[in-house]
């Protein structure tokens, strides 16, 4: 009975599944690191600061078959990005379009450089203020060394 | 001038300030639907108590539609379901159900158990329409107009406030719009 017992529990372990992780088998590979760009490229919608290849948030996998798939299609890239803008938003991207709602993410930081380098050169085109020459005068000069001496 | 110059980086810092404080309170988890405005993508699948019975967008009929993603695995689908009954017993929109990544038998008792308040119910298992209308998880809502076009969608539970708050202004508008094309 014992062995019986213990022969059923090894015979189960074999019918455990791993249909959590993703092993897709690709064609090419091409197609595989097309594959593996794209899930770090595209950002998971349900989980704030991962991308679908980081998450493990049954949607990310939901969405990593479904590029998965788009793939096997012989969809192109720009297809299954513009197949995820369209049912999730801009959202998902990582690299967002250039629209007018992303123009100053795009070249807010080169204005600022701009700015900082228009900055830098009018500083340094200023012609140095030349200095005046203080003379002491012969009572300030005893003053100075009658306060150096008592130091 | 020189003395305008000087506080400019104070300026600015005030600027910046005020513009990240603000930025506390927004909420990061809101995104924009991509869906609104769209038209309820076409889809074929079986309904949830009627294994055999083919769905399609065309199956969903109603001046008003709701079309609320729910599943057995969410708690909040819970939460909203006493909402849910009251909606669809008010009869001002057709209320249909989407089954979301669940389990046939599972839901079919979720039914029974509790209450069916809808309409009828997608069954949905891989998630495939949900990918189609941008769900990330449930509950989330729908509201499709007459066409057939989705005008709304809200992520998270109905409760009395948000139906009174969100709902409830979006549904009149469109009770108006239809009186206006009938009379």
């Amino acid at each position: 009975m014992k062995y019986l017992i213990i022969t059923v529990l090894f015979l189960l372990t074999f019918s455990i599944s791993a249909w959590e992780t993703d092993t897709y088998v690709f064609h090419d590979e091409v197609t595989e690191i097309r594959y593996k760009t794209l899930v770090k490229e595209l950002r998971c919608p349900k989980c704030q600061n991962q991308n679908l290849a980081d998450s493990n948030s049954p949607i990310a996998a939901d969405l990593r078959r479904e590029v998965f798939e788009l793939l096997e299609q012989g969809k192109s890239d720009g297809e299954i990005v513009n197949f995820m803008v369209k049912r999730y938003g801009e959202f998902v991207l990582y690299r967002p379009q250039v629209s007018s709602l992303t123009y100053v993410l795009w070249f807010g930081p080169a204005l600022l450089l701009l700015i900082g380098v228009i900055v830098v050169v009018q500083i340094l085109r200023k012609k140095p203020v030349e200095k005046e020459t203080v003379v002491l005068s012969e009572e300030q000069k005893n003053k100075l060394a009658q306060i150096l001496k008592d130091k | 001038m020189n003395k305008i110059i000087r506080f400019i980086p104070l300026i600015l810092f005030v600027a910046l300030g005020i513009i990240l404080y603000r930025g506390l309170a927004l909420n990061p988890q809101h995104m924009p639907s991509a869906l609104v405005g769209q038209k309820m993508p076409e889809f074929v699948l079986t309904q949830l108590l009627k294994p055999k019975v083919m769905l399609t967008e065309k199956n969903l009929v109603g001046d008003i539609k709701l079309l609320n993603v729910w599943g057995t695995w969410c708690v909040y689908c819970k939460y909203e379901h006493p909402y849910l009954v009251d909606i669809a017993q008010s009869g001002r929109v057709a209320l249909y159900g989407l089954n979301y990544k669940d389990d046939r038998d599972d839901a079919a008792q979720w039914l029974k158990d509790y209450q069916d308040p809808y309409r009828l119910s997608i069954f949905d298992p891989l998630g495939k329409l949900g990918i189609e209308l941008g769900v990330t998880a449930a509950p989330e809502t729908f509201v499709i107009d007459s066409k057939g076009f989705i005008r709304m969608k809200h992520v998270g539970p109905i409760d009395g406030k948000v139906w009174q708050d969100k709902f409830l202004p979006l549904i009149e508008t469109l009770e108006k719009e239809l009186k206006g094309v009938s009379s």
